[in-house]
């Protein structure tokens, strides 16, 4: 750089135009440099890109999006699926507790999660993780267990599996710092997430304690005849690529009366699932009477989802 | 205005073979970051190395390191206008300008670590929805901006006003210029505070982390200053006494030695109290024998400590000792916040899993990319500046 000090002299023609020329290359350049822009694996529509937060919907939007988003899961997957939206039970919350005396690792429950709430195959997002760990020694010990052992070290009875998914806290880390309230808690305890309002800072995915959290950093795959129909906006709906999700405790079923994928299919009835507020029912009666432990319980986030000790 | 306008336009375009090619190199650049940002877009995050283990990385390590960068401004501003020194007014509105730069860098970084930057609007207060007060990123969205802004306003009232040949009058600049030291100290502290406020990891959930921030900030940007004034003297770009430099020297001396003892405050705590989650040492030694980052870490650490002896030694006099030692102070502390403070957080991840982070080679590009747009916007930021600034010290009003 020569010394400025004299820079108001006029332009002259030959500057200009090598100016001009540079300015008209760089901008040749810069489409070129997007060019690979076009071959995206996915571009929202004008409605998608223009849609509101759930909580700020009208009932009538709400009915010409789910039509919408009916259509798209047509034309993406030729499957025709129904888009609900279970509203929350009145004087219900929901609670999880899991044996781990009896859990014996077989992870069924984590492939009927993702066959029940349409997680991508490939790359594969599993909402549950199980972890293996020895009895003897350093007991529960979360870096000290393995969670990708083969499937033939299942049931080993010298080792706790324990299965961890969302926990489902009472004060979500992750609901509180999400910048745009993509995610929120509903009524009955669980914390959703709507994969249209999500603008994919993984900052939940930093503030949660238990892992539970899943982030799509491509567009998910789920082969066509794979694909659950049974659909609920808050929930198990397909995810798009740059979104976070989550366990919603099945809330597609359990807000109709049913047990969540993995309390159903468990082979050990090592998972139950129930209402909090009902003093009869047997989640009650289990946290009332067993041991029980939750997850990090000094964090402060009183989890809803409690582990047994027992037979 | 026009006529400013046009002056700046003009200085931007009329320059020597060095500064064409200087320019032309970081263009270039910026559209390969560009491109790979492109390819980032069609094919989502999964183009980069993170994952659900490692959620943050390089992206974010960028960003934490810019806006210390961009609050270490005010080492400059302070005792320009604090302390009314006269040298360093000559020189103040070239850090001012680096703030600028350095913050629309931090939003560029932001923003490519969106899974859905098409959502960007959802961030904007009332048309979006901002969960504020409750989310720290919602702080930041507001502090960040309002720094930029507040730097804005004072570089392009102080050029206006210069170009025009007035005298820049105080009641429109002083208290904007006090609000923004103020402002400064809080960018670096709510981007701690959106880390340190996460129980869940305990790495990052520690009191110390503001005032480490702060101190590591405080000595990486006024070593850049230094090394941006000495090259444009240098150049003979802009003219200034050696009492700016020794007084930035200082500066950086002490904010380095508080970020070497606040370091080794923490460490000593883990390391005394031997604790299962021993995080620090983990990170040193490499817990379970297989930590990628242990070699940085000592970079970082070796680098900050030999660039503190070197500040305090005689040499310090010879320009290219302090060239040395202000270049391995920036990358020490691009290191201590990047490899040293974002990644590990999530090593072990909350479940105890050992999974290691490497950028892929296309997130190494868009970072390249975001850096040398950032560079490029201060060159040309410094090129249409310069000649105002010196206007006015030739023929003072
Ligand atoms: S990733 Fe989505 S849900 Fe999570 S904090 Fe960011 S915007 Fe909220």
């Amino acid at each position: 750089m020569e010394k400025d000090t004299k820079p108001s002299g006029a332009l002259s023609r030959r500057e200009f135009i090598t100016g001009m020329t540079i300015t008209l290359a760089a901008a040749g350049a810069g489409v070129a440099a997007l060019s690979p822009l076009s071959g995206a694996e996915e571009t929202p529509s004008l409605d998608a890109f223009l849609q509101q937060h759930y909580k700020r919907l009208t009932v009538a939007e709400k009915k010409a999006i789910f039509a919408r988003l009916e259509a798209e899961i047509r034309s993406t997957y030729g499957v025709k699926a129904a888009i609900a939206d279970p509203p929350p039970m009145d004087g219900v919350e929901f609670a999880y507790a899991l044996n781990i005396g009896r859990c014996i690792g077989c992870r069924k429950c984590v492939y009927a999660c993702m066959q029940e709430n349409n997680q991508s195959r490939d790359p594969q997002i599993q909402y549950i993780r199980v972890l293996k760990m020895k009895k003897e020694g350093r007991g529960i010990d979360l870096q000290s267990a393995v969670h990708d052992y083969p499937q033939n070290e299942a049931a080993d009875p010298d080792y706790y599996y324990m299965p961890v998914q969302c926990q489902q806290c009472k004060n979500p880390p992750c609901v509180k710092v999400c910048p745009v309230h993509a995610t929120w808690q509903e009524p009955d305890g669980i914390v959703v997430i709507d994969y249209n309002w999500c603008i994919g800072c993984r900052y939940c995915e930093a503030a949660c304690p238990y892992h539970a959290r899943r982030f799509n950093f491509t567009r998910p795959h789920i082969a066509p005849e794979e694909i659950n129909p049974h659909m609920a906006y808050l929930s198990n709906r397909p995810r798009y690529m740059g979104v976070m999700e989550k366990c919603t405790f099945c809330l597609q079923r359990t807000r109709v009366g049913r047990y969540p994928a993995c309390a159903e299919v468990c082979p050990t009835g090592a998972r139950k699932f129930g209402n909090l507020n009902d003093p009869q029912s047997e989640i009650r009666k289990i946290i009332e009477n067993e041991r029980v432990y939750v997850l990090k319980e000094d964090l402060g986030t009183v989890p809803k989802f409690y582990y047994v000790l027992a037979k | 205005m026009i006529q400013f306008l046009l002056h700046g336009f003009r200085s931007v375009f009329h320059g020597s073979r060095a500064y064409w090619l200087w320019v032309s190199a970081l263009l270039i650049l910026v559209l390969v970051g560009l491109n790979a940002y492109a390819r980032q877009l069609a094919h989502g995050l999964f183009t980069t190395g993170m994952g659900d283990e490692v959620s943050w990385g390089l992206y974010i390590a960028n960003f934490v390191f810019l806006v210390g960068m961009a609050a270490a401004a005010v080492m400059v501003v302070i005792p320009a206008y604090i302390f009314k020194d006269r040298e360093m007014h000559k020189v103040v509105i070239f850090s001012e300008l680096f703030a600028v730069a350095a913050m629309i860098m931090c939003m560029a970084f932001i923003t490519v670590d969106l899974g859905r930057p098409d959502r960007l609007w959802h961030l904007v207060p009332v048309i979006g929805h901002f969960n504020w007060p409750g989310s720290m990123l919602t702080w930041d969205v507001i502090v960040l901006n309002g720094y930029l802004f507040l730097n804005l306003y004072v570089c392009i009232y102080f050029l206006y006003t210069a170009f025009h040949g007035h005298v820049p009058r105080q009641g429109l600049y002083l208290p904007v210029i006090f609000v923004s030291i103020a402002w400064a100290f809080s960018i670096h502290t709510v981007t701690a505070f959106l880390f340190q406020g996460l129980g869940g990891r305990p790495f990052w959930n520690s009191g110390l982390i503001a005032p480490r921030f702060l101190a590591s900030a405080f000595a990486a940007g006024p070593a850049f200053m230094i090394l941006v004034f000495t090259i444009l003297k240098r150049l003979q770009a802009i003219a200034f006494e050696s009492t700016v430099i020794d007084k930035v020297r200082v500066i950086v001396t002490v904010s380095l030695l508080i970020n070497i003892f606040l370091a080794g405050s923490e460490l000593f705590a883990d390391l005394y109290a031997n604790s299962a989650e021993a995080i620090h040492i983990s990170l040193l030694f490499g817990l379970h024998g297989e930590s990628l980052l242990a070699p940085w870490i000592w970079a970082a650490l070796g680098m900050n400590v030999l660039a503190a002896l070197i500040l305090l030694s005689p040499v310090r006099r010879q320009p290219l000792a302090l060239m040395a030692s202000c270049s391995m102070i920036i990358i020490g502390v691009w290191i201590e916040k990047g490899l040293g403070f974002v990644v590990p957080a999530f090593i072990p991840s909350t479940l105890g899993d050992f999974v290691q982070y490497v950028p892929s080679a296309n997130e190494v590009l868009i970072c390249i990319g975001i850096w040398a747009f950032g560079l490029l916007l201060y060159t040309l930021f410094l090129k249409g500046a310069i000649p105002i600034v010196n206007r006015t010290e030739i023929h003072p009003d």
